[in-house]
């Protein structure tokens, strides 16, 4: 696995979000309450909304255009909607964050 | 490809339809619905408790405007289909819309009808069958004056009982002997008519009505013995007629109804009928149990599933006036074949007829006590031999085998098949099952989940013994509904314990009211922190991850990720130098859509998120602070040119509406207000359908407040006059902070005023001054921490995370 730092965790508020650009779009990096960190697609499955500017509780985010809930660890819509978005590999060592980029790669292929 | 599904009337069978047909093949076809009615649909059912003032008409919409969206459906509102062309497969409405179809459903419903007598077509002449006739029944009982209803039927006597509720003096007039003479027999007739005078409405039965009399509006209705009977108001409810003009008109087969075989097709294959205009079979129905049974057949035509067929059932018939229980099913007439078991016990006012053919009820008429409906419902349909039980059948399912008289047992007894909501179909067992598997536990639940009790709510009681059964003494009818899946804690409990426990963070909430959740959900966490900003200003740190992104970054968040953004323009009033501004940003930073929004000022649309703070940075130098077009707080306070210009201006309305703008801003409130100044009663700042608003009068300046004209439409109600600008915002304000204090989160002021009551806010704010001062104070108190600009708050730095992505990468990756 090819692990690309991205910064922080500082950076991020607990129960927040912040972008990464990529080629392929934005990825949203979650940091929950108890400081686990996720990445997904910021690309919710419904109409595309952004989900780093969701609302997170739990390991979950809430979308800010038609409130869709969805799951930071397998990247499903929860609950009646269907629906799910990429999740990519994230670690965090040290305080630092780092994401795989084999990932990102294999979306574009 | 998707087909094209025209839908002709967008009524309770057609909605219903809908939902099997989206469930089943969601995406067959697209789906395009003409209303004649401008509107969408709703619970007509529940029109009667709209009518008596026990629900609002937002409480009976079925799908709202949001429902259509999500599921792509086309509603065209107001729109009355003229024309079927079956040989080109198109439709064409009144306003000139032709749209063309591959399979189309006819589903116009009925007319009342209008018993042809002289003077039916004078103003003041309603029938009984839509929102609009309910409006204007509500007009017309402003008056507090004399209302008669033709019809003593189930239409005519729910119409009486909301007139009468309204304080209107109703007499009913019915041709017949007895009242519902169709659903009851004479003697259940008669204890009706005994009810329905004790409610103060005169019956008078054998009324045959000659003409409708008065000059230009009606002011009487004449009987053929020439008595008049005086009335401002005549609401006809004698019967309905199945809308098959249009039908007909395009060559359909049509009988009484629109002639449909038993899969709801007519006589042409790419049509369907179904709905009240429909007959089946030889009959035509008037109830809703049928129609949806109409609804679940054509679905499953249209869906290509399974091969269901219509069989003709019979429905119970209830009436939906608080405090007179009636039921009556089958056919209760008397024959040679027939036998009948009776009880009377007058001093309860109770009645109960059962007619029998060979051991088998086939007709039941309760009045006073209809608890066993259902059971005998459920005999009647099961056909089942009743000799062994014949001595006590009459007295109800609890005192077979002579043990209980427990009231729960009776609901315990019956059987899993048992039909407990006639309207919707729902037996027992699937009420049972769906609260233990799904962990349902209130009405609502029940509701949302199987739909029984969501019709006419007539088997409400039953469906709360279900619940009492299933679950216990976990079940608590009177429980509140819970502010979300977090909490048991209704709004008001929770803001309630927030005060007397002195709780002052969101984890110290969550912790001493034993929240379920670890952190909460996107629905507690925005109230919670909302009520702890409203009742500790000074102490609380506001937690913008509790907030909606659009609170978070100040600015409206759009479809496509942009934001838009909306200084304030107090009071509407702006300047060279202001637009100057705003034209030099919008070039700047390449703003593609400048707007005048509908709040009296101007919306920058399309800014990307980093460009944000440069924007607020500009607009800051020309002295431009955040409009809170996004916020649960003070939007706009429209004013109109009042007495500087205009030349029926009786006080400053321009400078008053600044006044509070000024004063006002920066606030949060439970959801979002917005107010208005008028110059004079003319109102052009159209301050009467505002969450607070002032008429200004030569004599000072009325305050109005509770009216919306969003999702609902509601003129405002008076709070009262006063003399000064000086006590006109002092008025204003304690109003605002009563609801800031009192309201639930997302609850606009009309809401909390309904709940609350108008006499209670005046007693509060205008009759007692010491505590309209102390809520003042209050507010003022709380706007020192409020009225901070968070514009130029971030122009200097804070939350600088919100507008920069973390990082970039992977990008010399991709150009290989
Ligand atoms: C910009 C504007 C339309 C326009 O171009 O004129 C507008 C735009 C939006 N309105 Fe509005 N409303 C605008 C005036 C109104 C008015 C008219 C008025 O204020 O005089 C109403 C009806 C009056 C009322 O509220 O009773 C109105 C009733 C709504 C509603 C229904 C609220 C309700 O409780 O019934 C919503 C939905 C909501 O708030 O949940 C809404 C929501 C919205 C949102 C915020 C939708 C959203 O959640 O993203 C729109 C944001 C677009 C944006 O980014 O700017 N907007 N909206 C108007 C801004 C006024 C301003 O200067 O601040
Ligand atoms: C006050 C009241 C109380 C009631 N109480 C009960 C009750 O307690 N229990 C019960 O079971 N039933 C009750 N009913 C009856 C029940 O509401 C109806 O049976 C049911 O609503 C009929 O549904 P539908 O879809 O066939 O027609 P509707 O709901 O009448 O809908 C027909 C729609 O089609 C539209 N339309 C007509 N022609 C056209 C056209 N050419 N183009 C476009 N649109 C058109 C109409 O505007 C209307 O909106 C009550 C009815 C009323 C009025
Ligand atoms: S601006 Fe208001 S009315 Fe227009 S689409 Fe948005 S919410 Fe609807
Ligand atoms: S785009 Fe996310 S819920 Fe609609």
């Amino acid at each position: 696995m090819n692990w690309i730092a991205i910064g922080t965790i500082a950076d991020i508020p607990p129960r927040g979000a912040r972008c990464v650009a990529t080629p392929q779009g934005k990825i949203a990096i979650f940091r929950t309450a108890d400081d686990q960190v996720f990445a997904i697609d910021d690309h919710c499955p419904h109409k595309g909304g952004p989900l780093s500017q969701g609302i997170v509780h739990g390991a979950a985010v809430t979308c800010p255009l038609h409130n869709w809930v969805i799951s930071l660890e397998t990247g499903k819509a929860l609950g009646a909607d269907e629906g799910a978005v990429r999740t990519i590999p994230v670690k965090v060592e040290g305080g630092r964050l780092f994401i795989a980029l084999e990932a990102l790669a294999s979306k574009a292929a | 490809m998707s087909q094209k599904l025209v839908i002709i009337g967008n009524g309770m069978a057609p909605g219903r339809m809908l939902e099997h047909l989206l469930e089943e093949a969601p995406d067959r076809y697209a789906v395009t619905i003409f209303n004649a009615e401008p509107r969408v649909n709703y619970d007509r059912i529940m029109l009667s408790p709209v009518l008596s003032g026990e629900k609002a008409f937002e409480e009976i919409v079925i799908h709202g405007d949001g429902w259509y969206i999500k599921h792509g459906i086309t509603l065209y509102k107001g729109h009355r289909i003229v024309a079927i062309d079956r040989e080109a497969k198109t439709v064409t409405s009144d306003h000139g819309v032709t749209e063309s179809y591959d399979r189309l459903v006819i589903a116009t419903g009925s007319v009342p009808f209008i018993i042809p007598v002289p003077g039916k077509d004078l103003p003041g002449v309603l029938s009984y069958r839509d929102l609009d006739d309910v409006n204007a029944m509500l007009l017309a009982a402003q008056s507090r004056a004399k209302a008669v209803v033709i019809g003593g039927g189930l239409l005519g006597l729910e119409a009486a009982a909301g007139l009468k509720e309204r304080g209107m003096d109703v007499t009913v007039l019915h041709v017949m002997p007895t009242l519902m003479e169709r659903q009851l027999d004479p003697a259940a007739g008669y204890l009706l008519q005994k009810a329905v005078e004790a409610r103060g409405i005169k019956v008078m039965t054998k009324a045959n009505t000659k003409a409708i009399v008065g000059n230009g509006k009606v002011e009487g209705v004449e009987l053929m013995d020439g008595t008049i009977i005086p009335a401002t108001l005549v609401v006809m409810a004698v019967g309905i007629r199945p809308s098959t003009a249009l039908a007909k008109d395009a060559g359909l087969e049509v009988n009484r109804g629109i002639v449909v075989d038993d899969r709801m097709l007519t006589s042409d294959p790419a049509i369907m009928a179904l709905g009240e205009c429909a007959e089946v079979g030889g009959h035509v129905y008037g109830l809703v149990a049928p129609l949806y049974e109409m609804a679940r057949v054509a679905a499953a035509g249209l869906a290509d599933g399974e091969d269901r067929r219509f069989v003709h059932s019979d429905t119970p018939t209830k009436l939906k006036v608080t405090g007179i229980d009636l039921y009556s099913l089958g056919d209760f007439a008397d024959g040679e074949d027939r036998e009948e078991i009776i009880l009377r016990d007058a001093s309860a006012g109770i009645y109960k007829r059962l007619v029998l053919q060979d051991n088998r009820i086939i007709g039941t008429v309760l009045f006073g006590e209809t608890g066993d409906g259902a059971w005998f419902n459920d005999l009647k349909k099961k056909a089942t031999d009743i000799s062994q039980m014949r001595d006590t059948l009459i007295f109800g399912q609890a005192f077979q085998g002579g043990v209980s008289s427990d009231p729960l047992a009776a609901v315990a007894a019956l059987a899993d098949d048992a039909e407990i909501c006639g309207c919707n179909g729902v037996c027992k067992g699937k009420i049972t099952g769906a609260i233990t598997t799904k962990g349902l536990t209130g009405l609502d639940d029940v509701r949302a989940h199987t739909k029984a009790s969501a019709s006419c709510g007539s088997c409400t009681g039953l469906v709360e013994q279900l619940l009492k059964l299933t679950l216990g003494e976990a079940y608590n009818p009177a429980a509140v509904q819970p502010m979300c899946g977090c909490t048991g804690l209704g709004h008001d409990d929770v803001r309630r314990l927030i005060k007397a426990k002195g709780l002052k963070t969101i984890p110290a909430i969550m912790q001493e009211l034993e929240w379920k959740t670890s952190c909460g959900c996107a629905k507690c966490r925005p109230a919670l922190n909302y009520y702890l900003v409203c009742d500790w200003p000074d102490q609380y740190a506001d937690d913008y991850q509790s907030r909606f992104i659009n609170e978070r970054v100040h600015a409206n968040i759009q479809k496509d990720g942009t934001y838009s953004v909306v200084p304030r323009m107090w009071g509407g009033v702006t300047s060279a130098n202001e637009l100057r501004a705003i034209a030099d940003v919008v070039d700047k930073f390449e703003i593609p859509m400048v707007k005048v929004t509908g709040g009296q000022r101007i919306d920058m649309l399309g800014i990307r998120k980093e460009d944000l703070p440069a924007v607020w940075a500009d607009l800051g130098k020309a002295g431009f602070v955040s409009g809170h077009a996004y916020a649960k707080g003070l939007r706009t306070v429209k004013t109109c040119v009042g007495t500087d210009w205009c030349r029926f201006g009786t006080q400053d309305s321009t400078g008053l509406g600044i006044r509070i703008e000024k004063f006002m801003w920066g606030s949060w409130t439970p959801a979002k207000v917005k107010m208005a100044v008028s110059g004079c009663p003319r109102n052009c700042a159209e301050a009467t359908c505002k969450d607070v608003g002032v008429v200004c009068v030569d004599s000072g300046y009325e305050i109005h407040f509770a009216g919306a004209a969003g999702l609902d439409i509601k003129g405002t109600e008076v709070l009262g006059l006063v003399k000064t600008e000086d006590e006109a915002l002092e008025v204003i304000v304690a109003l605002v902070q009563m609801y800031r204090e009192q309201a639930r989160y997302l609850e606009r002021i009309y809401k909390w005023a309904k709940r609350i009551g108008t006499a209670e806010i005046q007693k509060q704010i205008l009759d007692d001054a010491e505590k309209r001062r102390a809520y003042f104070e209050r507010f003022v108190f709380s706007q020192k921490f409020a009225q901070v600009d968070p514009w130029s708050e971030r122009v200097s730095g804070k939350d600088k995370h919100e507008f920069r992505p973390m990082a970039s990468v992977g990008f010399a990756e991709a150009a290989e």
